[in-house]
């Protein structure tokens, strides 16, 4: 675990930079992870972001790109265009969250 | 009437072993098998037979046959479980109460989820690998192939036995060169994973074999339909990719009963906790094998080594003292990788696949992320063990939790 300078403020983060305290994030640090992948967030994203936060909280672990889609309500054919190629990955990456677990 | 009871459905490689070992241990308790039909599938054999190496008749043997005869045996489809009642409802009426409850039904491959793929290329020219029916008709779709892309496809994760597509394209490649086609074959593996494998060594090992071998790899592939009269697969980002014979790896979901019985996640997985295997909904509902939502491969190995430590546990449960061994998500599979060689990968929930040795450091004799005969050996071997000592609950000399004796650390790996 390391600490990353961002926004003026102290961020811990993994070795992939993963955002690992669910409290260090807010919309402001948001905005400057997207710009680290290349991402310029607009409301929609938000809204994807936020869903992934509440249902983080309620269940403990990062929803999969199938439970955004599902429970989320957000087709996954959109999910590409807002985060393209690896949607699963960015999503958690811009919303704070562990990367979902890979399984294998 | 004292007596309790231990509800296990599902009488596959998880359900099977946990039964012959619980009812060893609780003499007083009934413990009852309810299972569809009384076929038990050597499901790690499927890959050989599109090959010819096992015919289907080698891979199925009675499930009574391998239940010790102590347990009762229910064929029946589960229509769904009450919690509340611990009441399982079976399709035709019948009603099973329980005390305790082992879900191990497993995930099965479902088609249906993708669109088009059950479209008119189905059996003809698009297979799934996951059934011995599929992997029976792939056999005579291989026979008589001359050529053109042949396409080996995963739909998305998990997936049981996950490096089996990796395998078939390995196997395929082998074979089609010994046979003189390999020339006229342009081979693909797509992949909704970032590269071969989830895990960045054995990833990059994999990914290292696959080039060796002149296999395309088409990584972050996610599919949203299956075009079979265009005979392409549309990624939802829109990418295609062309196939003369695709072998599909559908999507893959527990059973039915799990989501109508307000147990699973989205595809039909029990949710439980990782360490423990109960259910996170009722304390007397347990899961394990491939029925899980475990965050680790859905595979026969991690089974075995996962009903280790929930026998322990479990009997601890009943005796109502806390559970005190916790699951590490240990698992570890042969991949063929053709020609007699095979490779092996060795991991849990926290540490990725290494090389080394195993299961003696510095001797093995498997070899971890190398290619080896006797790592072929070993798999070919393992079907006799699989039916002989797994099943009946025989001790393995192995242990359940993974070990880092004989791994080499990442940092001088990497």
């Amino acid at each position: 675990m390391t600490i990353a300078q961002m926004d003026g403020r102290e961020i811990h983060v993994d070795q992939e930079g993963f955002v690992t305290e669910y409290d260090d994030w807010d919309p402001d640090l948001a905005d400057l992870l997207a710009t680290n992948i290349g991402l310029e967030l607009t409301r929609r994203h938000r809204e994807v972001l936020e869903f992934l936060r509440q249902d983080y909280r309620q269940q403990g672990e990062t929803p999969t790109l199938r439970r955004v889609t599902a429970v989320g309500g957000f087709p996954t054919r959109e999910l590409f265009r807002l985060f393209p190629k690896k949607p699963a990955k960015k999503m958690s990456y811009v919303a704070g969250l562990p990367k979902p677990v890979g399984c294998v | 009437m004292n007596e309790r009871r231990l509800v296990i459905l599902g009488g596959g490689t998880a359900g099977t072993m946990v039964a012959n070992r619980l009812h060893r241990e609780l003499r007083d308790w009934t413990v009852v098998v309810v299972d569809r039909d009384d076929e038990h599938h050597y499901q790690p054999g499927y890959l050989f037979v599109p090959f010819g190496t096992y015919e289907p008749q080698d891979l199925v043997r009675s499930r009574r046959k391998f239940l010790d005869d102590a347990v009762e045996v229910v064929y029946a489809e589960v229509d769904r479980v009450d919690p509340e009642a611990s009441m399982v409802h079976l399709q035709g009426g019948r009603e099973l109460g329980y005390d305790q409850l082992i879900i191990a039904t497993g995930t099965h491959p479902d088609p249906g989820e993708t669109p088009g793929m059950l479209g008119s290329g189905w059996n003809d020219t698009v297979f799934d690998l996951y059934t011995l029916d599929g992997a029976r008709r792939l056999a005579d779709a291989l026979e008589s192939w001359t050529g053109g892309r042949l396409v080996v496809q995963v739909c998305e994760m998990p997936i049981k036995c996950p490096v089996a597509a990796l395998e078939f394209a390995f196997l395929a490649d082998a074979h089609l060169r010994r046979t003189g086609r390999r020339s006229a074959t342009e081979l693909v593996y797509v992949t909704p994973l970032d590269g071969a494998f989830t895990k960045p060594i054995a990833s990059r090992e994999l990914g290292t074999k696959l080039a060796e071998r002149d296999i395309e790899l088409e990584a972050d592939f996610m599919v949203d339909v299956i075009d079979e009269d265009r005979r392409v697969i549309v990624s939802y980002d829109e990418r295609e990719v062309p196939y003369d014979l695709l072998v599909t790896v559908p999507v893959n979901r527990g059973a039915a009963f799990v989501g109508r019985s307000g147990l699973g996640d989205e595809l039909d997985h029990v949710r439980v906790d990782p360490a423990t295997m109960q259910s996170t909904a009722a304390g007397n509902i347990f899961a394990i094998g491939d029925a899980a939502n475990l965050p680790t491969s859905k595979a026969g190995s991690v089974a075995h080594f996962a009903v280790d430590v929930f026998v322990d546990n479990f009997l601890d449960h009943v005796a109502g003292r806390r559970m005190d061994r916790e699951f590490d998500g240990h698992a570890n599979c042969f991949i063929e990788t053709g020609d007699g060689k095979a490779m092996m990968i060795d991991f849990n929930y926290h540490t990725q696949p290494l090389s080394g040795a195993y299961p003696l450091p510095g001797v093995g004799p498997f070899r971890l992320l190398e290619e080896s005969r006797i790592n072929h050996a070993g798999k070919l071997a393992f079907r006799w063990l699989y039916w002989h000592m797994l099943l009946p609950g025989r001790p393995l000399p192995l242990a359940s939790e993974m070990s880092m004796r004989g791994k080499v650390p990442e940092e001088v790996n990497a």
